[in-house]
């Protein structure tokens, strides 16, 4: 695993190479895995990595808290880090304080509408919710009367319809029923659910990153150790082969999801054409590779890699189902599709060479 | 982790949207002016000189060489810029190119000071086109089975054999070529082929032309007869060519001429589908956008290594597979897409033309430069698989 240097980013690393080792999380049946290392992370302050601290949180910046989540990836950790962190940020757009524990935002699905109420209380319903049924309060983005609200809500006032992604994570419906949250304020100017979709997206993408370098990085290895005809596999050219374009997906993955990381850590603003097309660039592009990339690295195992046993499942099935949150490639292929068109043909360069 | 394969994402600096701006002004002068036509990819005036001493002029060539030998000292970005901008405009650079992104370096490497300074000062005033002498006609993907020898003789050295596939050899002053120096070794088959400067248009070197299926004359076979080399020309060590490879291939392999060949078909068909496309084409131009621009992003990064003294070859590998098996299927990808465009769209015409050309040219990007089975090879090594 890549060493870092940022001290906040090795924090997290040590954590997760202490206490989310996949091998041992894939043989605990009952989960006593979480409670330790969800707790490890908090005294850490990693959930609330993005919250100032006069709101409750630890006051990281944008960028080392995308560079934890990409840690985070690389162990394809089930805890609602990422989840908690994109709450607090939330919450902090609109000066409301996070609270302890684990929280997730809604909604996460970018036609999902939660709406405010006249007497202030808050409807709609929201699904494909992540960890919804392990949070103790969700932040929501709503629309009302008066423009964008941001709120926070406790979890035991919504009605959660309990489900799982493709990888046995929890991903639920919410929903809200007059719920009276326990604060909420207008969202700052121009905030909108297109901006709480887009950095979702992008920190899914980086999550995606992260486990096709840790597919990468144990598929390498795997062949090295395999021996088939008398020879390691990794001795084959079309097994070669397969691994280069393997390699080429985690690159692209990377390459994509950090260069969105940093737009967004340097240019605050999510109404502008050129951080959509970073950020919708990452989720379509990062998406394509979990798929492609994620196919190799179940090729080059086997049937070994197939088994529930194996610890691969652990990071391709997450990287498969973190593409449908915050809106799937699909989805984002079409709005930045529209987009492209609206500006016209002579634009598109512009705006690609404007990165 | 077994490949660090680190991306990280390189900004352009400001001075370079500055030049940016400065070459599409050229450009638009260009071609308001008539020297070439960005439409027609196709187009016979693709060999321009008099383009060529123009952005000669413009400090445009040799951009990172050092000012005694014509260069202008700037930096990988800033050339980065003036590349993709001439290769999304379909200029006509394909006289100097070669050149400033190859030749000229190796020169620069290996090239005794008299060679250097009698030949880079032309180079970047846009005055000299280079050829690269490779392929031979059982030696592509395998250089090291290379046969056209180089025979000592007194004060140089007598060349005999063919070369192939040679790019721009019918119009080239120079080539950089690889010959046979003494036979492979056991130990190496890589070792005896020696790299040389040839001057064209010399006794004992034939031309042949080699048409393409595009319908273009841009293949040349060369064929050496008791060519005389002299001394001076001989570019670095003696049957150690394959030493000074390496380090060319990440400049070769990573830069946005290796991603953007067919492009104009991708702004060709947003122009088609109008302002308000329907939902499949809108998700096929997002998706396609989104490709371009992640590969531009990891090129950019290449490019920063570069700046920064790195040798990225396996990542300017990867960029280079990823990159031109996504121009190859670009093509057909917008083919797909323009299937529903209404036939009276303004450009529907231009569009077809293009995508004749576009889908003609595809077959060779995966090969030109280094095929994919053999940079996916070089990538595995790099993996720690070979
Ligand atoms: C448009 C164009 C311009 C060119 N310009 C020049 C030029 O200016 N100068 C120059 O010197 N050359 C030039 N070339 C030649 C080019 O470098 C070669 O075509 C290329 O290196 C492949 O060699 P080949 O054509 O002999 O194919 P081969 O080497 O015969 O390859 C045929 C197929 O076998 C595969 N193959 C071969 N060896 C292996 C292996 N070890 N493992 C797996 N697969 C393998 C190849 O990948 C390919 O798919 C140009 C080529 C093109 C298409």
């Amino acid at each position: 695993m890549a060493e870092s240097e940022n001290i906040v980013v090795a924090t997290a690393e040590k954590i997760f190479a202490d206490l989310a080792d996949a091998q041992t999380i894939n043989h605990d049946k009952k989960g006593a895995w979480k409670a330790p290392l969800w707790n490890a992370l908090s005294e850490a302050g990693l959930p609330l990595s993005w919250v100032d601290e006069e709101l409750g949180g630890s006051g990281a910046n944008l960028a080392d808290g995308f560079a934890v989540l990409g840690a985070a990836g690389r162990f394809a950790i089930a805890v609602p880090l990422a989840e908690t962190m994109l709450a607090g940020w939330l919450l902090s757009q609109a000066r409301i304080a996070s609270p302890e524990g684990e929280m997730t935002v809604a909604p996460a699905t970018p036609k999902d509408r939660i709406t405010v109420n006249a007497d202030g209380t808050l409807s709609g319903r929201a699904r494909g919710v992540p960890f919804a049924k392990e949070a103790k309060h969700i932040a929501a983005l709503a629309s009302g009367a008066n423009g964008m609200s941001i709120a926070l809500v406790k979890a035991d006032d919504v009605r959660i319809e309990p489900g799982l992604n493709l990888a046995n994570d929890h991903n639920d419906i919410v929903s809200f029923d007059k719920v009276r949250p326990v604060a909420a304020k207008p969202a700052p100017k121009g905030f909108d659910q297109t901006t709480l979709m887009l950095m979702g997206g992008v920190v899914r993408s980086l999550q995606i990153a992260g486990a096709l370098e840790s597919m990468l990085d144990i598929s390498v290895r795997y062949s090295n150790e395999r021996v088939a005809f008398e020879k390691k596999i990794s001795k084959f050219q079309a097994v070669q082969h397969n691994l280069a374009r393997l390699a080429g997906e985690s690159a692209a993955a990377l390459a994509a999801a950090t260069s969105a990381a940093d737009a967004i850590a340097s240019v605050p603003s999510f109404n502008d054409d050129a951080v959509f097309l970073e950020a919708a660039s990452a989720k379509i592009r990062c998406s394509e590779a979990a798929e492609k990339g994620g196919g190799i690295a179940h090729q080059v195992h086997g049937a070994i890699g197939f088994t529930i046993e194996h610890i691969l499942h652990r990071y391709s099935l997450r990287a498969l189902a973190w593409r449908d949150d915050f809106g799937s490639e699909s989805y984002w292929a079409v709005e930045l599709g529209k987009r492209v068109a609206a500006r016209g043909a002579d634009e598109l360069w512009p705006l690609v060479a404007s990165r | 982790m077994t490949a660090a394969l680190r991306f990280d994402p390189i900004r352009l600096p400001p001075k370079c949207e500055a030049l940016r701006k400065e070459v599409r002004a050229f450009l638009a002068e260009e071609i308001a002016g008539g020297t070439f036509n960005p439409f027609k990819p196709n187009r016979e005036d693709i060999d321009v000189p008099e383009f060529c001493r123009k952005v000669g002029e413009r400090g445009w060539i040799g951009m990172t060489w050092p000012k005694k030998y014509g260069g202008h000292e700037r930096s990988f970005l800033e050339r980065y810029v003036v590349t993709e901008e001439m290769r999304v405009a379909n200029a006509p650079t394909r006289r100097f190119f070669v050149a400033d992104r190859q030749s000229g370096p190796i020169l620069l490497k290996y090239a005794p000071e008299h060679i250097k300074m009698d030949i880079l000062p032309r180079i970047c005033r846009g005055e000299l086109c280079f050829a690269i002498g490779m392929s031979e006609p059982n030696s592509g993907s395998d250089l090291f089975a290379a046969k056209t020898r180089a025979t000592r003789t007194d004060g140089g050295y007598l060349v005999n054999g063919t070369k192939i596939w040679t790019s721009s050899a019918h119009i080239a002053d120079y080539m950089i070529a690889l010959f046979r120096t003494s036979p492979p070794t056991k130990e190496n088959r890589r070792h005896g082929l020696t790299q040389f400067l040839v001057k064209m248009k010399q006794p004992g070197i034939q031309v042949n032309p080699i048409g393409q299926i595009t319908g273009q004359f841009e293949f040349n076979e060369v064929v050496f007869t008791d060519y005389f080399v002299p001394d001076d020309h001989l570019l670095g060590e003696i049957d150690g060519a394959w030493k000074q490879a390496t380090s060319e291939l990440a400049y070769e392999r990573s830069g946005p001429e290796r991603f953007l060949e067919t492009y104009y078909v991708l702004t060709e068909l947003v122009r088609a589908v109008g302002d308000k496309p329907d939902t499949r084409s809108a998700e096929g131009i997002g998706r396609l956008v989104a490709q371009l621009h992640t590969m531009r992003r990891m090129s950019v990064s290449v490019a920063g290594m570069l700046q920064a003294g790195k040798e990225p070859v396996v990542e300017a590998s990867i960029v280079k597979d990823i990159g031109t098996v996504w121009e190859q299927q670009l093509p057909h990808r917008v083919r797909d897409l323009a299937a529903f465009v209404e036939e009276t769209a303004t450009n529907r015409e231009t569009l077809e033309r293009q995508l004749d050309f576009a889908i003609k040219t595809a077959p060779k990007l995966t090969i030109q430069g280094g095929t994919t089975e053999v940079l996916r090879g070089i990538i595995a090594r790099g993996l720690g698989l070979r």
